[in-house]
């Protein structure tokens, strides 16, 4: 039995994997490599296979088809009790019947590892729940008990943690501080994190790589900032945050862009911004990169003009203000508008002009289920 | 003046004679553990502590309750042991005729005693099986095995499986989840069956009548005193053992309401 501590994660690679339950396929083909001491964050909507690939690198689930590496070993075949990986379950899943300090001794006497109780209490100390060693996980909150699961699981030093929803049940303000936290905590310690989660905003905050899975493979993955830059898919571009949607036919008007046109505005994209040239096309830009003018303004090649709309919603959301304006023949275009004091003081029912700049569109490689979708989702 | 209710005396009369019912039979049997009888236990002829302090001397009381107590221990271990892990199988393994099986045994438990007692001796019989104190077990393994099932079934269902995938996750091996993880939390279950297992083995009549041969168990030593006269012996047992079963009742409630209480004064 391995007595030593593992002094930093190792990387995890997954090769080919497919993943069948009786009557459905979970993960259909999945590759995927996280080098090590990263934080690598698994996001997508439930029943998306991200919870199923965790189960899979946790050994608690047996690939159908594929390998799963652990620093460069195989793991595939190994029982689930003898891989270097540990799991913060998102039920926590602290045994009810020790203490917490003996829940977090657990995986160190499995192991006979000297002085359990020593290190069981300095990883409490860690998380700073040193106090309450005592107590059964009963007579915890929700945040301490989410504490508890992950000394119980860094106490080992796994090569590996693996983070299944572990902040889905606690509330939004504990939420972000318990970001926070085990953010610092993995600078600390410097080990792999496998965070799975449908919050894109807790993927994008705390991942060094987010892979945004959908329908049982990675639709796109990278740093978050690119993720949001550039979205390849319909998908990507919906879930991690919103974006409007324009449908056309592509033509090359010059050697370095991509145009179509939609009810006579000609939206254009870099063409190393799109990912596919040819045929009708979707063309996206983010809310917040799109500006509205009350006049038709005149703008050079360098920007994107739509319009004229009319501004049918306003919603105010705190730093921003929300205008959703109907263009006859588009759809409807979403438009952030920041809180700077000097907020545009425009009115429901105002003719507005839509502009962007050309560089912040983005093409994709897909359509939108509906062709005439313009509509941004929430 | 404040009216009349009936209400207000009816229900405290009604409760008061209700358990009066219900006691009367075990009061008498009380004093008369204190008779000092002759031939019969039934006239009340002076009181003594003879029956108590020298309570195996009457003829095959004390030899007919350590077989009582023999054949409920080791069909309670074997009942339970097989029980808990047909009850483990039936939540947690998906398996063909797992409704079927489910179903089937509660049969015994539907099954009317005379008739399961009946049935089983006629098989004894057909395979000329000697009768006696291995056939008292397997009898009461069968009717009882349904009750430790049932009772152990819903603990098992109950348990978070997330917790088993911590343990295993957390480097333990199959067999040390389960002693460690599995066992021990589904142990007030399995208590309470191993019980319930004993209860009803030390207390059966009818098919151990059925399947006994010439062993003698106490349900049966008492059946056959009393139509010639129970010894006032009987009756200490008798109050022995449900003197025992009061205060494992009472323990157990006062061990739950000490742990109730101290969970409530941290919080």
């Amino acid at each position: 039995m391995a007595t030593e501590f593992i002094a930093r994660g190792a990387d995890l690679e997954l090769v080919g994997i497919r993943k069948e339950f009786p009557g459905f396929t979970a993960i259909e083909n999945l590759d995927l490599k996280i080098p090590a001491g990263e934080f690598f964050a698994l996001l997508g909507p439930s029943g998306c296979g991200k919870t199923t690939t965790l189960r899979l690198v946790a050994g608690l689930e047996q690939p159908t088809v594929g390998q799963i590496l652990i620093g460069g070993k195989d793991v595939t075949d190994t029982k689930a009790y003898q891989r270097p990986v540990n799991t913060v379950f998102q039920s926590y899943a602290l045994f009810p019947h020790m203490t917490v300090l003996e829940n977090v001794a657990f995986g160190l006497r499995q192991r006979k590892i000297d002085e359990p109780l020593v290190k069981a209490q300095q990883s409490l100390d860690l998380v700073e729940l040193g106090h309450l060693a005592n107590r059964r996980p009963a007579q915890l909150s929700g945040g301490q008990q989410q504490r508890v699961a992950l000394a119980r699981a860094l106490v080992n030093r796994p090569s590996l943690l693996l983070l299944d929803e572990p902040l889905g049940a606690l509330d939004l303000k504990l939420r972000r501080q318990m970001q926070i936290e085990l953010k610092a905590i993995q600078m600390e310690v410097g080990l792999t994190f496998l965070h799975v989660t449908h919050d894109q905003e807790e993927a994008m905050d705390m991942a060094d790589t987010v892979a945004v899975m959908n329908k049982g493979h990675i639709e796109q993955m990278g740093a978050p900032e690119k993720l949001y830059d550039r979205p390849k898919t319909v998908f990507v571009s919906k879930f991690l945050g919103q974006s409007n949607l324009f449908v056309g036919k592509a033509e090359t008007p010059n050697a370095a862009t991509i145009a179509i046109d939609v009810a006579g505005n000609k939206i254009s994209v870099p063409k190393e911004r799109a990912e596919k040239h040819t045929g009708t096309i979707a063309i996206g830009v983010r809310p917040e990169k799109a500006f509205f003018h009350e006049e038709k303004p005149n703008l050079g090649a360098d920007h994107n003009l739509i319009g004229p709309g009319e501004i049918i919603d306003i919603r105010f959301t705190g730093v921003s203000n929300q205008y959703l304006i109907e263009i006859p023949n588009v759809g409807n275009v979403t438009v952030f508008a920041q809180n700077i004091g000097k907020s545009p003081v425009i009115e429901l029912g105002a003719q507005v002009w839509v502009s962007w700049k050309v560089e912040h569109s983005f093409g994709l490689a897909d359509l939108p289920e509906v062709a005439a979708e313009h509509e941004p989702v929430a | 003046m404040r009216k009349f209710s009936f209400g207000k005396y009816a229900l405290p009369v009604y409760a008061v004679l209700a358990f009066t019912y219900l006691l009367i039979p075990i009061a008498f049997t009380f004093v008369f553990s204190f008779n000092d009888y002759r031939r019969s236990n039934i006239a009340w002829r002076g009181f003594t502590f003879d029956n108590w302090t020298s309570v195996c001397e009457a003829q095959g009381v004390c030899a007919a309750f350590g077989t009582s107590i023999s054949i409920g221990l080791i069909s309670t271990v074997i009942a339970t042991t097989l029980g808990t892990m047909i009850a483990i199988a039936l939540v947690r393994y998906r398996f063909k005729f797992r409704s079927a099986v489910s179903l089937l045994l509660f049969l015994p438990m539907a099954t009317p005693e005379l008739v399961l007692g009946a049935g089983l001796a006629a098989q004894f019989f057909n395979f000329g099986t000697e009768m006696g104190f291995t056939t008292i077990v397997i009898a009461h393994v069968m009717f009882c095995l349904s009750f430790v099932v049932v009772t152990v079934k819903a603990r098992v269902a109950s348990l978070d499986p997330a917790l088993e995938e911590a343990a295993t996750d957390l480097y333990g091996s199959p067999s040390q989840v389960f002693w460690k993880v599995t066992f021990p939390l589904l142990l007030p279950g399995i208590m309470a069956a191993a019980l319930l297992s004993f209860a009803l083995s030390f207390d059966d009549f009818i098919i151990t009548y059925f399947n006994s041969g010439p062993t003698e168990t106490f349900p049966k030593f008492v059946y056959t005193a009393a139509s010639k006269g129970l010894p006032g012996e009987a009756n200490v047992i008798g109050i022995g053992v449900f003197l025992l079963a009061i205060a494992i009742v009472l323990m157990i409630q006062i061990r739950s309401s000490i742990k109730a209480k101290r969970l409530a004064s941290v919080k």
